[in-house]
């Protein structure tokens, strides 16, 4: 029995994350359960972990750094433990070093790089609505260039080009996945983007 | 690029949907979970409830149907009448909703879109305008259409952008329920002064309406309701359309 649990700290729409999964597991005869936690021994024995975040960079950290032990606590199930690590849109950003987003301020540092704002280039910001995924290499998440629903204005610049996954045009061309060994994150948003969302996350449970 | 987004919209009063023809005259069309299900299902890019329930109790209503929503769609839901404080927002965005549209309350207090885009991110925050021509100029009408509230159409979009709203909903009350095509005129005027997404809304009954909201209209998405719920236009067709005529759209 698998358990997948979203990391709850206060952010944004996290019903919708779980419903997904739920939708994902029932579809697919998955034995799991999906649960909203920030409860370390629910964190501790999962299989795989989910980091949403919607909202400004700073007030995503702040609301991890607000539960004591949580941040040590995911580092172990993703860094040392090497389970399964999904981050979504801020929780993707969360992943890098740090981000210029409002200020300078520090992120988890699992994948170097840096959040910047998306060029203006007389585009609309933030960049909201379906865009295309290419794929750059292989990998167990995605395979075909598709579309996804994307909602932000900052970007995930990798300083690693091997950590980049799939990219996406807009303005600029940037990292839409992000991925080391078994952490992984999106900027889009998967339990926005239909059937190919949804598969998307059926590959990272399966 | 990002694609132009179809979005039908959902009329919902008292759990059940409905939509007026010129906001009058209600039909009653059926459940709103099962159909924004089938939109879903069906190639819409994103889903749009509003809620013209007349009482409060009634708005409880909408929280249960955004909730049971959330359950089986897996695209955006605009949620959106009446909604007049943080904690409706927050208890719609709690309940599954990804935006939000404000219309009357923004006009009565515009302070509550500064408030709101700060506090949940001004995606999630969409202003609604009902705008309708006398002589030369647009002005913005509120509680449904009911009322002038004076202020120019486009002089309110201005404001609104710098209050910090995510997107904007525009209807047209002269097109609405005409299927004569949006308000092409109007659209492209505050297309041109918006830097944020413009959906088009009012009018719209014909395939190539869709087109000219795009190419004339500069709309970022196009957002229908009759011509979809009495299925005289599918969105597959809308879609296969648009795609012959190169527009960049979801398949």
């Amino acid at each position: 029995m698998k358990q997948i649990t979203i990391i709850d700290y206060g952010s944004g729409n996290v019903l919708s994350a779980q419903k997904s999964f739920i939708k994902v597991a029932k579809e697919n005869n998955i034995e799991t359960k999906v649960i909203i936690s920030n409860n370390l021994f629910e964190i501790k024995k999962s299989t795989h972990l989910v980091l949403p975040g919607q909202g400004s960079f700073s007030t995503c950290m702040n609301g991890l750094k607000k539960k004591p032990g949580l941040i040590d606590e995911l580092y172990n199930f993703a860094i040392v433990r090497k389970k399964p690590f999904l981050g979504i849109c801020v929780g993707m950003q969360m992943l890098a070093s740090d981000s210029k987003e409002n200020g300078y301020h520090k992120g988890l540092g699992w994948i170097e790089g840096t959040i910047k704002p998306l060029p203006n280039k007389n585009l609309k910001m933030p960049h909201m609505g379906w865009n295309i995924v290419k794929p750059l290499k292989e990998s167990n998440l995605i395979s075909t260039s598709m579309d996804y629903y994307f909602v932000h204005s900052y970007y995930f610049d990798c300083i690693n080009k091997e950590n980049k996954l799939a990219e996406t045009q807009y303005g600029i061309s940037f990292a839409s996945i992000v991925a080391k060994e078994n952490i992984y994150g999106v900027q889009f948003h998967p339990e926005k983007s239909s059937s190919q969302g949804l598969n998307l996350i059926k590959n990272f449970v399966s | 690029m990002v694609k132009v987004r179809i979005i039908p919209c959902l009329d919902v009063k008292d759990g059940r949907v409905v939509k007026g023809i010129n906001f009058l005259d209600l039909v009653d069309a059926g459940d709103p979970v099962e159909q924004a299900k089938h939109y879903s299902e069906n190639g819409a890019d994103e889903i749009c409830f509003l809620d013209i329930s007349a009482s409060l109790e009634n708005r409880d209503t909408m929280i249960n149907v955004v909730r049971k929503t959330a359950e089986e769609v897996f695209i955006p839901l605009t949620v959106g009448g009446g909604i007049s404080s943080l904690d409706n927002i927050k208890s719609l965005l709690k309940a599954g909703a990804d935006k939000i549209s404000i219309n009357s309350s923004a006009i009565n207090n515009p302070n509550i879109i500064k408030k709101s885009s700060e506090y949940f991110g001004n995606q999630c925050i969409v202003v609604a305008v009902d705008a309708k021509k006398n002589k030369n100029d647009w002005f913005v009408y509120s509680h449904g259409g009911t009322i002038n509230t004076g202020l120019f159409a486009l002089d309110w979009i201005e404001k609104l952008q710098k209050l910090g709203a995510g997107e904007i909903l525009l209807t047209s009350m002269d097109k609405d329920g005409t299927k004569s095509g949006f308000d092409l005129d109007l659209l492209a005027k505050v297309s041109k002064i918006s830097k944020i997404p413009v959906i088009a809304s009012g009018g719209v009954g014909k395939l190539h309406h869709f087109y000219d909201g795009v190419v004339k209209g500069k709309a970022d998405a196009l957002l229908a309701a009759s011509v979809f719920h009495f299925n005289e236009i599918s969105i597959k067709e809308v879609k296969d359309y648009l795609i012959k005529k190169d527009i960049k759209i979801r398949i």
